[in-house]
Order: C-alpha cells, then structure tokens, then sequence
C-alpha cells in the first residue's frame, strides 16, 4: 500500500511500532574490530559488499555517536575491561552484534588467554557464527537485527519481555543435559 | 604434554638415557657428549591410571635432544666456532668456559648450528659474534623462550636466533637456566631488537632478564599471576557444553603422549 | 580545575590548553585509563605542569579508527609535537603458541593461519617448512606443491599490501583509496576461495605440500584475474604517488635510516626503503625461490612515500611470480601435490560432494567398505597425528611485513613441545618510537601506517 492510498489521511499505529520503524533503519554502528573479523567487517563496508545500501556504511569512530557494537573478533582478557568501556560510552538505545565464534563463545581459542564469549562482559542481541563469517553473513545478521529492532517493545512492556525472557531462560534445560540428536 | 611426573618414579639420568630417538637421531652420535632430558614419557595410548589394558602402562621413555655434536660440523660452521675462538681468546675467555657445546642437527643439508652458551658469557658472544668481521652476525630475529620441567637444573632455555646478512648465515644460541635462578643477562646492549623480545620471554616463561631497560609485561595484564606459556601452567580452557556432552578442555582430554 | 590553581600558575605566554594540576587535587574524583605505567606517566606529567612546561599525555587506542586494530600508543605532546611515543601491545593475545602445543603437529596449521590475519598462507608456510626440516623431507615435496604455495604466497602478498595502502589511505581521509584496494582484495579473494573454501584463514597448507590440488579452471581464472589487479593498481597509483595533498603528508614523514633499522631488527619494506635490498626470497631461498625471475625493489628516502611506492612495487614483482608459476603449474598438472610417504600425508581426497562440501566418495568407498586396514590407517593418522623426531628448527621466510621466523621444539610426540613465531609486526612496532618523537601528531598515524602492523600477528 502506497500512502497515498491511505483512504483518509490518517494511520494509526502504536509508537512502539513507530519507534521501531524508525530506529531500524538510523542504526550507527561503532568502529570497533578486533581480529580476522574486523577485516570481514571493513569489507562489508567496501565497495562489493556495500553496507551503505542499508544505510549503515557510516561506522563512527566515537561511541558517543554510535548506537550499534560490532565485536567483530576474539575478545582478550586485557581487551576486556576497553570492550565493557566502549559499551558503556555507548548512549542508549543500543545494540552489541557478536560477530564470529571468537566473540560469541571463545571459538578455538579454549585458553587462559580469551574471553569465552563477550556476553561475558555486555549484553549480546545477535550471534554472527563464522570463522571469520563471510561480509555477506554480517549483511543478514544485521538486516536480522533490524527485524528484531523494528518488534522491539517500550518501556513498561519492554521491561516485562526482558523478564519473561529471563524467567524463561533459568527455566530452561542446561544444553548438556538435552536427549536425543544434536539439532 | 604428558602429564606431569607424580614424584614417585624419579626422571631418568643422563646415562640411563638410551632409547632410540635418542643417540640414532644425533648426528655425531659415537662423539662424547652429554643428553639433556626433556621430557619423560609414561605409556603409550594416553590412558593413565586404570584402564589402561594396552599392556605399554608401565613404559618409560626418557626424550631427550640432540647432544654435542663431533667436529668436523660441516659447512660453514667449523669455520664460525674457529673464528669465534680466536675472538674470545683474545678477550681472554677460554672457548670452553663461555660455549657449553655445539650442537649440530638436524642431519643433513638443512642442518642449523645452535651454540649452547653460558649465560655469564652471552653479552660477550653476542658482540663477538655481531662486531667481527668474518662472524658478523648484524641481525637478531629476537628471543624465544622453552621450558623443559624435566631438564633438572636448566629448566628454562632463552633461544636466541641470529642472522648475518653480510655472509648469509644464521645460527641460534641457547642459554638454559635453573627455575631456581632464572636470570639471563640482557643483550639489548648488544642488539636493541631484542628489548620487546625479552619483556615477552620474560612475560610468557619468567626469565629475569638482568639489565633490560623496562623488564615489564608486554602481552598480558600487568596484574597476571603467573607465566601462561611454562609447562606447568595450565592452558586454562573451560568445558564446552554440547547437546548432551560437554567435551573438556584440550589439555584435560585423553591424548596420545 | 579549581581557580586557586589556575591563580598560581603564571600566565607568561599564551597557552592552547590549561595545565592539568586541578584534576589531580586530592577529594576530586577523576576517571582515567587504569594500568601500566599510566599512573606514572599522568604524574610526571603534573609535575612537568607545575614547573611551567605544556606536557600532555594522549592515549590513543586501543580502541581508535586509525590504529590498525587494538593498538595503544602513549603520546606525550607538546603543543602538536609528539616527544614521547610508546607503544602498548597485548590486547589481541590468544595464546596461539600455547594452543598448538595442545594439537597435532598438522593441527597446527589451523593455529598459525589465525596470527596474522592478512596475511595468513605465510605463517602456513614458514610452519610447513620448519616441520618438514625437522621431518627431514624438505626434498620430497613435490614440486607441484612448492608452486602452489608460492602462488598463494604471492597472491597473498598483494592482498595484504592493498589493505595496508587501502587501510592507509582511509586513515589519512581518502576514502577512495580504500575502497579501490578492498575491491581489488576482493578478486584475489575469490582465486583464495577457489582454490582453498575460505576467504581468509585458509589452513591450506599441509606439512608435507598442501591440502589438495587447485580447480582444473584455476589456471584461466587467475589468467583473468590479473589484468584487472593490474588495472587497480595501477588506479591507486595514479590516486596517491603524484597527489599533492598524500606527498604533503608523506613525504619526508617517519624516517628510519639503515642504522635505526638495523638496531632495531625492522626488515621487509621498511628495511627496503632504505636502500638495502634484503629479502629472505633472495638471501635464503626457499619453496624453489630462487628459479623465479623477479627483482627486489629498493628506495633510498627511508620515508612513508617511499614505503608506500615499494608496496606498489612489490605488488607488480609478485604478480610477475604469479606468472611464472601459472605456467609451471600448466607443466606440472596432474602432478601430486603432497609427499609420498602414506604416514604424514592424509589419505582423504578432499573433493566438492553434493552439497558443496566433503571428502572424495571414492576414499569413503574404500575405507568403509573395502579396506579396514585403510580404515585404521585413516583413523590413526588423522586423531593421533605423525611423529616428528626429537629436535629443533628455524625456519624464516619473506613475510608482507618483514621477516617472519618460527621456531619449533619437537619431543618426538604427536604435537609440537614449542612453537614460537617471531612475527615481523610484533617486532616493526617497536620502531614507533624512533619514527613518531620529534614529528607531529597527525604523522603518527602516516608512520603507524607505514610500519604496516597487524596485530593478530604482534599479539598472536
């Protein structure tokens, strides 16, 4: 339907959807590579790939102005505490992408040396897996971000989806302890 | 790794040392030489404790490296030691005293001549071997460190790779010391490249490198306990959780020793 | 900042910035960088305030748009004037080399391929050949192998030169220039993936040759490919080496002279720039280097512009190696590509099944239907991995960045007991110093640039 069908001049819609709509489409993501996956990420911001066709090639270098994290690679014990400082300069709303098994769950790198996954440190909405995930990866998991923003509730409601989402979780058979095959 | 000795067999000597990979792999084998042990492997198939009913549960098999090599060493290095002797001569240093021994391996054309050098005399052949003419080894490719728990008394080895551009040539000198004492002196006198070098060896194996300009940890926190890459250390990986498994660590899991 | 500060400290000339005394007043709670040696660095910085001078100390990184990755560097500034420049490393170390200890010896390959991320099939090879020398089979690997991995080797070396012209130009705001040497990356990419499945992280290489062979089309794909590398090139030079704007701010900029670069280990472009032809390629040949036709390209500024001519250079000299080995691998099709000997190389074809992926149905045929003993022998080799004799080796090789070295220790077991890689970035960094102090604060960035660092391979 084109607005100009719309038969009286009016929509009605809720502002959570509103909201939504708009903030899905202004996300600013934060320059913050890491490792093999930030060359991946900078490649999908490169001419090929072309992440400026979702209007997003504008990776800002300050997180002030950044509304979208992107940790893109293996994230370090002594990194650690400069990625948890990142995410706090960030002004909210905001978004963490974990791009790459590194950043998602410690990937290879099983040792004294790696965080096992950054939800260690911040929350995570979207898991890219991948070593390191094609550009075309990053493109899908982020237009699945945007889906996910665009269904995102406000205030009261979005306080009682977290909880939900929580009391869901601790309810929830460890992985480990599942029967059967592995998918 | 194999796992750790738990005390009750003590690691084997020296002139116990005869197993195959031992003598057959040295070149210069008939020559004297001493055999550093490295590693003693109990064993075969990674089982330990019960259920090994391989019937190799009991087998001991002291590893060590290649000992001290017979002269002639072949290619250019006889003429390196001889030059390098006559440096230290002059300085009055018997070649003895500061080159423990010189190993020659592995066999063959693409054999590396590494210099196992007494730590008190490593700043002085390092100069040597940088300043002379005929040696002129210009060129550090910087300090790598090993740790051998089983070396009793020279646990940890500083391995240093030199390079000369001028001749073409590249050799490694090795200083091995105590856990006990780990104190090398410091050739950023002698070649500043090796600065970061030795902050990282010192960082990763706990060498004191005496004499360094800023001996400081270099690629972990500066709050680390402990140096991650020695033997004794753990790799420190956590169980990974599967549907209905959880897999542990690389160095938890049964391994081949 | 209280007042009574700014009271006692004499206005005699004009300052750009306050002195910082008021923040470290006692009761005032500041928030600053924790850890190193900061704390002391911020304090003599105050003390330095007190007695008149401007000193400010700036942290850059390690997060920072132009730092290439998770560099931190410590500048001391006076007005725009860096007089202190220190590098602070560590933040992407993964513990690689204490992983690999954990792994078979081909396992391996998958570990080192991760350190330097632009350039990795030559830390796959310089790994390959140090366990090959320990294995003793230096000359038994085929031929065929030797030039598929130059090939990849020098493939791979123009990709990493065009993100560091491309990762430099972005840094300096031409952005252009970027997206000229991505595009550029990108058809060198797909030969990658045609040949190995993987964009980046490839672990094609094998002790003993290489995974598997090349495509049958590879040859023409590379064929068609080339021109069009060439004609980027050829953009980005016509882009950046006669720009007034990019010789303003290169020219002249992070100085290294022969003797700097020899105390401090710097080799590869850096070193070439000024005047000294050194190349591993040519002083210690390996993979078969020295039957290839191509020259070693020098300046003599010893500057930023000059390094970045060099890289374009050399991108033009290992596309002329690409050539070659285009026409010997015409030669040799057909040929194996690993060693003989059944003990070290996998007995697995890989080979593209139904579903894009797999291993050749034919050898699964065998192995579970015909020949249990291959079945064994499959197993044991692929979950215990070879032996490799007691000892130790040194392998260099002619990395984008500079010399790269590795160094293993073999317990005559299953895994490496040691495996150190001297990574030519790790130690380029420490030059940082020596390029920046003196220079302005904007050069930094070019001289960073110019040094090329990637720091998956510093921290490894």
């Amino acid at each position: 339907m084109g607005i100009e069908e719309a038969p009286s001049g009016f929509l009605l819609t809720s502002i959570e959807d509103l909201a939504g709509y708009f903030r899905k489409a202004s996300l600013w993501p934060v320059t913050f590579g890491l490792a093999c996956c930030a060359i991946e990420m900078m490649a999908a911001g490169a001419s090929r790939f072309d992440l400026s066709r979702f209007g997003m090639e504008v990776f800002r270098a300050s997180p002030r102005q950044a509304d979208l994290m992107i940790v893109a690679g293996r994230v370090s014990q002594k990194m650690a505490p400069v990625v948890r400082q990142v995410y706090d300069q960030m002004s909210e709303p905001k978004w963490v992408l974990s791009m790459g098994v590194c950043a998602s769950s410690g990937g290879m790198f099983n040792n004294y040396a790696i965080v096992q996954g950054v939800d260690h440190i911040v929350p995570v909405d979207i898991y890219l897996p991948g070593c390191p995930p094609r550009p075309e990866m990053l493109i899908n998991a982020i237009l699945a971000l945007h889906e996910q923003i665009g269904d995102e509730p406000l205030g009261v409601n979005r306080k009682e989806a977290a909880k939900a989402a929580e009391a869901k979780a601790l309810e929830a058979t460890p992985t480990f302890q599942m029967k059967g095959m592995l998918r | 790794m194999s796992p750790a000795n738990d005390g009750t067999t003590p690691a084997p000597q020296p002139e116990e040392v005869s197993g195959p990979r031992s003598a057959d792999l040295v070149s210069g084998a008939h020559a004297p030489h001493t055999l550093e042990v490295v590693e003693v492997r109990t064993g075969m198939f990674g089982t330990h404790g019960s259920g090994d009913t391989s019937g190799y549960g009991g087998l001991v098999q002291p590893v060590a490296m290649p000992g001290a090599s017979a002269r002639p060493y072949g290619s250019w290095f006889d003429e390196v030691v001889d030059v390098l002797a006559e440096v230290l001569a002059e300085a009055g240093t018997r070649f003895d005293d500061a080159i423990e021994r010189v190993v020659v391996d592995p066999p063959g054309e693409h054999a590396e001549l590494t210099l196992h050098v007494h730590r008190d005399h490593l700043v002085q052949v390092s100069q040597a071997l940088r300043d002379d003419q005929d040696l002129r080894f210009e060129l550090s490719l910087g300090v790598s460190g090993v740790h051998y728990p089983h070396d009793v008394g020279r646990e940890l080895h500083a391995v240093y790779h030199l390079t000369s551009i001028t001749h073409g040539r590249s050799l490694r000198l090795e200083v091995a010391v105590p856990d006990a004492d780990p104190h090398v002196p410091s050739t950023t006198s002698v070649y500043p490249t090796n600065d970061w070098h030795e902050r990282e060896t010192w960082d990763f194996f706990g060498i004191v490198f005496d004499g360094h300009p800023a001996l400081a940890r270099i690629e972990m926190p500066d709050d680390w306990p402990g140096h991650p890459q020695r033997k004794d250390y753990p790799l420190g990986g956590i169980p990974v959780e599967y549907k209905g498994a959880t897999v542990p660590p690389p160095d938890t899991r049964r391994s081949y020793s | 900042m209280s007042t009574s500060a700014e009271q006692e400290t004499p206005r005699t000339a004009p300052r750009s910035t306050r002195p910082p005394v008021g923040d470290f007043d006692a009761g005032v709670p500041s928030f600053e960088a924790s850890g190193g040696d900061w704390a002391d660095i911020t304090e003599s910085a105050v003390a330095a305030a007190a007695l008149g001078e401007e000193r400010i100390v700036v942290n850059m990184g390690p997060q920072h748009p132009s730092t290439h990755g998770v560099l931190r560097l410590m500048l001391e500034i006076d007005g725009e004037t860096v007089t202190e420049a220190r590098c602070g490393i560590g933040y992407l170390h993964t513990g690689i080399e204490k992983n690999m200890e954990y792994r078979t010896w081909t396992q391996g390959v998958t570990f080192c391929t991760r350190m330097d991320y632009l350039a990795p099939i030559f830390q796959e090879t310089a790994y390959c050949l140090a366990v090959e020398k320990l294995l003793g089979i230096t000359a038994d690997v085929p031929e065929r192998a030797s030039v598929i991995r130059v090939l990849m080797m020098e493939l791979n070396r123009v990709a990493s030169h065009l993100v560091c012209l491309g990762t430099g130009g972005n840094e300096m705001g031409a952005t252009t220039v970027m997206t000229i040497g991505f595009t550029a990356r990108e058809e060198i990419l797909r030969i990658f993936e045609a040949v190995t499945g993987l964009r980046m992280n490839n672990a094609y290489v094998r002790p003993g040759g290489v995974s598997t062979d090349v495509p049958p089309d590879l040859v023409e794909q590379v064929r068609s490919t080339l021109p069009t590398v060439r004609s980027y090139l050829s953009q980005l030079g016509d882009l950046m080496l006669a720009n007034p704007i990019f010789k303003g701010r290169l020219v002249g900029v992070g100085h290294l002279s022969l003797a700097g670069c020899m105390a401090l280990g710097v080799t590869g472009p850096v070193l070439r720039s000024t005047g000294l032809p050194y190349d591993v390629r040519k002083s210690d040949p390996y993979c078969g280097y020295e039957t290839y036709d191509f020259d070693v390209p020098t300046a003599d500024g010893a500057d930023c512009y000059d390094r970045v001519v060099l890289r374009l250079e050399e991108c033009y000299q290992s596309l002329k190696i690409v050539e070659q080995c285009l026409e010997r691998l015409e030669a040799s099709a057909g040929q194996p590509v690993m060693v003989g000997d059944r003990k070290i190389a996998w007995p697995a074809q890989l080979a593209v099944g139904s579903d894009g992926q797999g291993n050749s149905l034919d050898h699964i045929k065998e192995i579970m239907g015909t020949s249990m003993e291959a079945l064994i022998h499959h197993f044991k080799l692929v979950t215990e991995g070879f032996r490799v004799p007691v000892g130790q080796a040194w392998q260099t090789i002619e990395h984008p960045r500079g010399e790269m070295g590795v160094h293993l220790v073999s317990d005559g077991g299953t895994r490496p007991y040691r495996a150190h890689f001297r990574d030519p970035s790790f130690n380029n960094l420490q030059a940082v110093a020596a390029m920046c102090e003196g220079g302005q604060v904007a050069d930094v960035v070019v001289a960073v640039a110019s040094l090329d660092p990637v720091l998956g391979g510093v921290d490894r």
